[in-house]
């Protein structure tokens, strides 16, 4: 998906002036000059996206002295430590992808049901853009004030019920403790995507099901579900890139090894100094790209049998 | 997929071929409620937005923790205690400067052309811009270092400024900004506004400044607070590559001192908020002077 595909309409901005793409008359002079207007834009993206895309592709079939080898490559399957943390990756993803969409879906609901241009759905929509693409770092920290060893509901527990059920904050820095601050940003991410489609929802398509006799289940049942199923899916798809792509939360809440594959890479690039490991870092990046970018090409079919019913 | 983004794309799909007739969607519309929906909607409303506010008073609680369990708001007067923390917000906040003009630079002209004189390279230009989506930040620190490499050994000290962050996190900011700045292109017949100032003399930049910006300022404004969202809360990039922004020095300080880290990251997160509810509020205010603009056009 990075490779080929890409490259080909930069060069053709330059080199194909092709038929005139306005009015009568093709002028080809005119028509190289229009494309030429685009060649800064593909200049910076070419540098700054594509080459780095391109650095780490070709490093991962090249060893430390630049001759081509498939042992990084082959590593993605062999090597216990980077197959279990791809695998811990995509259980993360998967799980908390499936709870941020259902809540979130959910949270959507309950809000679109509101008044429409009223100050709940303004203030939801503002706050749920800070936690879902701001966070990082910070939410990690809020977690840790939450659940941490002298969080709040900790010391609550400990003082006030006399449970011993949270009082153990190690649970908040494991996989389990990933999963739960990863689903309180899948949440608001998923009510920004969500909410459109369901705007999209007319009352006269549930008055029509409520005249013909349709209950509120049904009409959730044969028109509202399956009208919501692709956009819920998409955005489903979306959630998984989200936390498999996340770094800064893992990154500020373990401190212990890399078990996911995000800090994995993180781990690789800071020391790159194992003999004839140099670029397994790079195999890495290239398996997470084929695997976004696959989900992503999902997402994109989907989301353009959504947009028939959000228009 | 941002909160701005996705209110100005809805007041977008307002004006189109029924703008007259039919409102935009969901404006006062009855709602027959059940008492079982009603009550459901309280259940969750109550349940989801608990467990999102808990962490949010949590740190709240925690950074106003005084001694002897007394309350005070010495660590937020702390903040100025670090230098280096003050150094990372100033760091920040002129990375995002850069980033608004730079994004806008490269992509209001380029979106405008391909509307205007090339409409063929309009798949290509979306297609690059939400590329960033597929590849990770984390990959791009990993092919983008030896870039970095480069510049900051040749190219003196304006390569190994932390400004020049800048140029990854225009890219990382592209599909958001595309997003924003499409939806106030749809809205405006960019083309006949581009023909008539032509028509009348105007250069091209002249064009574009003086009359297709004013009609796309909704979008504009959009993109920009997303930009500046982005580069305050970006940490993936700048910790790999070593330069100490906002987010790296809240994380170190967390190590040092957590009261004042969590204060710090409750004042940014609250500053974000408001930058994002300002744009909810205002933006769609803005998309409907754009809309008054199509309407008078047959008019003239």
């Amino acid at each position: 998906m990075t490779g080929a595909p890409v490259t080909s309409p930069a060069s053709s901005g330059t080199t194909r002036a092709g038929p005139a793409t306005r009015g009568a008359g093709s002028r080809r002079l005119r028509g190289a000059r229009n494309y030429l207007a685009l060649v800064p834009f593909h200049l910076y993206v070419g540098l700054f996206l594509i080459l780095p895309t391109l650095i780490v592709a070709i490093g991962a079939f090249t060893t430390a002295q630049g001759t081509f080898t498939f042992d990084n490559l082959g590593r993605l399957f062999t090597d216990d430590v980077i197959v279990s943390a791809f695998m811990k990756s995509i259980q993360l993803a998967v799980t908390t992808a499936i709870a941020g969409a259902i809540f979130g879906a959910l949270l959507a609901w309950a809000v679109v049901r509101g008044d429409p241009n009223g100050q709940l759905r303004q203030v939801v929509i503002a706050a749920s853009g800070v936690l879902a693409q701001f966070g990082g770092v910070m939410l990690a920290f809020a977690f840790l004030a939450t659940f941490g060893f002298n969080g709040l509901v900790t010391i609550f527990f400990k003082s006030y019920l006399k449970v011993d059920v949270l009082s153990d904050a190690s649970w908040l820095y494991s996989l389990t403790g990933l999963a739960v601050v990863y689903t309180y940003f899948q949440i608001p991410l998923m009510l920004i995507v969500f909410l459109p489609s369901l705007d999209g929802l007319r009352q006269e398509w549930y008055d029509a099901s409520a005249s013909l006799g349709g209950s509120g289940w049904a009409f959730w049942r044969h028109v509202g579900g399956p009208i919501l199923a692709p956009s819920f899916l998409g955005a489903l798809l979306l959630l998984f890139t989200n936390a498999f792509s996340a770094y800064a939360t893992a990154a500020a809440l373990v401190s212990q090894g890399s078990p996911i594959i995000t800090l994995q890479i993180a781990s690789q690039f800071k020391s790159e100094v194992v003999l004839g490991q140099e670029n397994v870092g790079k195999s890495i990046a290239l398996g997470m790209i084929v695997i976004v970018s696959i989900v992503m090409a999902v997402y994109a079919l989907i989301q353009r049998r959504a947009s028939r019913w959000v228009r | 997929m941002s909160g701005p983004s996705t209110a100005s794309s809805l007041g977008a799909a307002a004006p189109g071929g029924g703008a007259l007739i039919e409102r935009p969607r969901g404006a006062g519309r009855p709602r027959r409620r059940s008492r079982l929906q009603t009550s459901g909607r309280i259940a969750i409303l109550v349940l989801v937005f608990g467990y999102l506010v808990l962490p949010l008073f949590a740190m709240l609680e925690f950074s106003t923790r005084g001694d002897y369990g007394s309350r005070d708001l010495s660590s937020y007067a702390a903040i100025f205690d670090y230098p280096d923390v003050v150094d990372g917000i100033v760091t920040s906040l002129q990375i995002a400067v850069l980033t608004v003009f730079g994004m806008l630079l490269l992509l209001v002209p380029t979106m405008v052309w391909t509307v205007v004189r090339v409409p063929r390279m309009r798949r290509v230009v979306e297609f690059l811009c939400l590329l960033p989506l597929a590849i990770p930040a984390i990959v791009i620190v990993v092919g983008i270092a030896p870039i970095y490499r480069f510049m900051g050994q040749n190219l003196g000290a304006v390569g190994a400024s932390p400004l020049t962050l800048a140029f990854i996190d225009i890219i990382l900011v592209l599909p958001y900004a595309y997003r924003a700045i499409d939806s106030g292109l749809r809205t405006v017949d960019v083309a006949t506004l581009a023909d008539a100032a032509r028509s009348l003399g105007a250069s091209w930049p002249r064009t574009i400044l003086q009359v297709i910006v004013p009609n796309i300022r909704g979008g504009i404004l959009s993109a920009s607070v997303l930009a500046v969202a982005l580069v305050l809360g970006e940490y993936t990039i700048s910790s790999l590559l070593s330069f100490h922004t906002l987010q790296v020095v809240i994380y170190l300080l967390g190590k040092r001192d957590p009261f004042v880290s969590v204060a710090v990251s409750l004042a940014a997160l609250v500053f974000a908020f408001i930058l994002l509810y300002v744009i909810t509020r205002f933006a769609p205010g803005a998309g409907e002077r754009t809309d008054r603009a199509v309407e008078e056009e047959p008019a003239s």
